[in-house]
């Protein structure tokens, strides 16, 4: 040690007490460590950089490219359909797209979006259990409700990328080529509801299955299960009674609809926006309220329950 | 074959609250078929009810869903958390392992999806056109190449689950919907077209014809499972998540 007055050592006094001329064992040097006197970030901050990197990690980026290959292979897969469809309307010269921007979503769209959210939501959560790394996340400054807001909300904005993009295309093209501006500024607003549904209820359910497994199989397979299946049960159950599997009748067995997530976004967005759909049955305005209460219960509930479910880890 | 290996393999599938998961297939097959003959009046058409309960819904959806959570369940968990090389360092030949593993996914399926397709089928439409029958061994046969085909992606990649899902979902149901090519290479259809032979004439459709449906489905069995044992012969661990 060459300038000892920078760096005194502690117990320089000690071993000059202790026997003289006997190798003092055991020195400990201060070396000039000083504690952080800067500025703290706080809580908000800590919460927004979860939320981003909650975010990115929903598309892969900041990750290996392994993990980019499923979301963005999604992400086109939902988009390019929509670009056919714009490209097939502009060569044709047509006054309308061939598809509106709520059924798009509802038709093409669902099946994509849906693994997106399903394959995305474990990687959100389980990771962080499996791993046993939320503990480091409670150590920081923020506390258990701004993990789950932060990573709810990460879910809820990539799905609405992925559910807007192939909207955001549509209308584009649909302007560009010279299409009626108010109609479909107005269908376009419509779609982007639907579109906010869909991510905030397929976030909800999603979020809470991946919440209950380490396991990410185990959660992407649960979750694409209940997604899918219930909406195939959902449409047996209303055929039945509806005599024989044609579904067209309205009446009281469209309110199986109530069981599967998908459908009952999709049947609440085309009431309240008045649009004839693709899928007949839709219960009446009783039904649209229904619905509308059922989103709001089941995004509430799946909310709490995430909530308690981080309430101790 | 294994005893072992099967016991501790059907411990990892089916232990703690694993077999809840599985559960749902066969509690769902037979509450919608009591359901819907509780419900059905007269005029219901029972066939077409049949065709779309444990065809649709069983053989369309649900059997595909339980052979990826078996078929992956069974191996790609084991490598996921490492535990595989524990298996791997024994003085076990690697095709004794993939087999063993295959057998015991196979057998799930079949507990978990043919049995309550028979149940339901009978509680459906009784004997009628023998569709119970039918559909049951479509899914016998389809759970058998599922479980197979998803064992394989198991090893293959981390990501299985997911890729399985793509597979069962768009390529089978949506790509298969619009294209009539891609019907030729869905392990649903060999399944349709093995129940369309045993079925009443005109009671089932099918795409595929027959012996193309049989080559295919030992072709996708034997060539899986080998492919298998080959891969888990060159296994590399990644972290990588």
């Amino acid at each position: 040690m060459t300038n000892q007055s920078d760096f005194p050592a502690l117990t320089d006094g000690a071993a000059a007490d202790a026997a003289p001329g006997a190798a003092p064992d055991g020195v400990i040097h201060n070396i000039g460590y000083r504690g952080y006197q800067g500025p703290r970030l706080g809580r908000g901050y800590a919460t927004r950089s979860l939320f981003v990197q909650g975010l990115r990690g929903a598309f892969g980026l900041g990750r290996s490219g392994r993990s980019k290959v499923l979301p963005m292979l999604m992400l086109a897969a939902i988009t390019l359909p929509a670009a056919l469809v714009v490209t097939i309307a502009i060569k044709g010269g047509e006054a309308q797209l061939s598809t509106d921007y709520p059924q798009y979503l509802a038709s093409v769209g669902l099946l994509f979006a849906e693994i997106f959210v399903a394959a995305q939501a474990p990687v959100l959560l389980s990771r962080d259990l499996r791993y046993a790394t939320v503990p480091l996340y409670f150590s920081r400054p923020i506390v258990r409700a701004d993990y789950v807001r932060a990573k709810a909300a990460a879910l809820v904005a990539a799905m609405l990328i992925v559910t807007g993009l192939p909207l955001l295309v549509l209308y584009l093209g649909a302007l560009l080529g010279g299409m009626d501006f108010a109609h479909n500024t107005e269908h376009f607003g419509m779609g982007l509801l639907a579109a906010l549904l869909y991510s905030v209820v397929f976030s909800a359910v999603a979020l809470v299955i991946a919440a209950a497994t380490p396991r990410r199989g185990f959660g992407v397979a649960a979750i694409m299960g209940v997604l899918v299946v219930t909406g195939i049960v959902a449409t047996i159950i209303a055929g039945l009674s509806a005599g024989g599997l044609r579904n067209d009748g309205a009446n009281g067995a469209t309110w199986a609809y109530l069981i599967s997530p998908s459908s009952v976004v999709d049947r609440f967005v085309n009431q309240v926006c008045g649009l004839a759909s693709d899928s007949p049955g839709t219960p009446g305005m009783l039904g649209a309220a229904v619905f509308g209460l059922e989103i709001v219960a089941l995004v509430v509930g799946a909310y709490l329950v995430l909530l308690r479910r981080y309430r101790k880890i | 074959m294994n005893l072992t290996v099967a016991r501790l393999t059907v411990r990892g599938l089916l232990g703690r609250r694993r077999a809840i998961l599985l559960l749902v297939v066969p509690v769902l097959l037979l509450l919608m078929a009591v359901v819907a003959s509780a419900s059905s009046t007269a005029d219901t058409d029972k066939h077409d009810l049949t065709v779309s309960i444990l065809g649709t819904l069983g053989l369309g959806t649900l059997v595909p869903l339980l052979g990826l959570v078996v078929g992956t369940g069974v191996i790609s968990t084991e490598i996921d958390d490492g535990s595989i090389v524990y298996l791997l360092a024994k003085p076990l030949p690697r095709r004794v392992i993939i087999t063993t593993k295959l057998a015991v996914a196979v057998l799930t399926s079949w507990v978990f999806a043919a049995v309550p397709t028979l149940i339901a089928g009978l509680i459906l439409d009784g004997t009628a056109d023998r569709l119970a029958l039918a559909y049951t061994v479509g899914t016998l046969v389809a759970g058998a190449a599922y479980s197979a085909l998803f064992l394989l992606l198991g090893v293959v990649t981390r990501n299985a689950v997911v890729v399985g899902l793509a597979y069962a979902l768009v390529w089978e149901s949506l790509v298969g919907n619009f294209v009539k090519g891609a019907r030729t290479l869905s392990i649903q259809q060999w399944g349709l077209s093995i129940a369309k032979t045993i079925a009443s004439p005109g009671a089932i459709t099918a795409d595929v014809a027959l012996g193309a449906a049989i080559a295919l489905l030992v072709i996708v069995i034997v060539a899986t499972t080998a492919f298998a044992t080959v891969r888990l012969a060159g296994l590399t661990l990644s972290s990588d998540d």
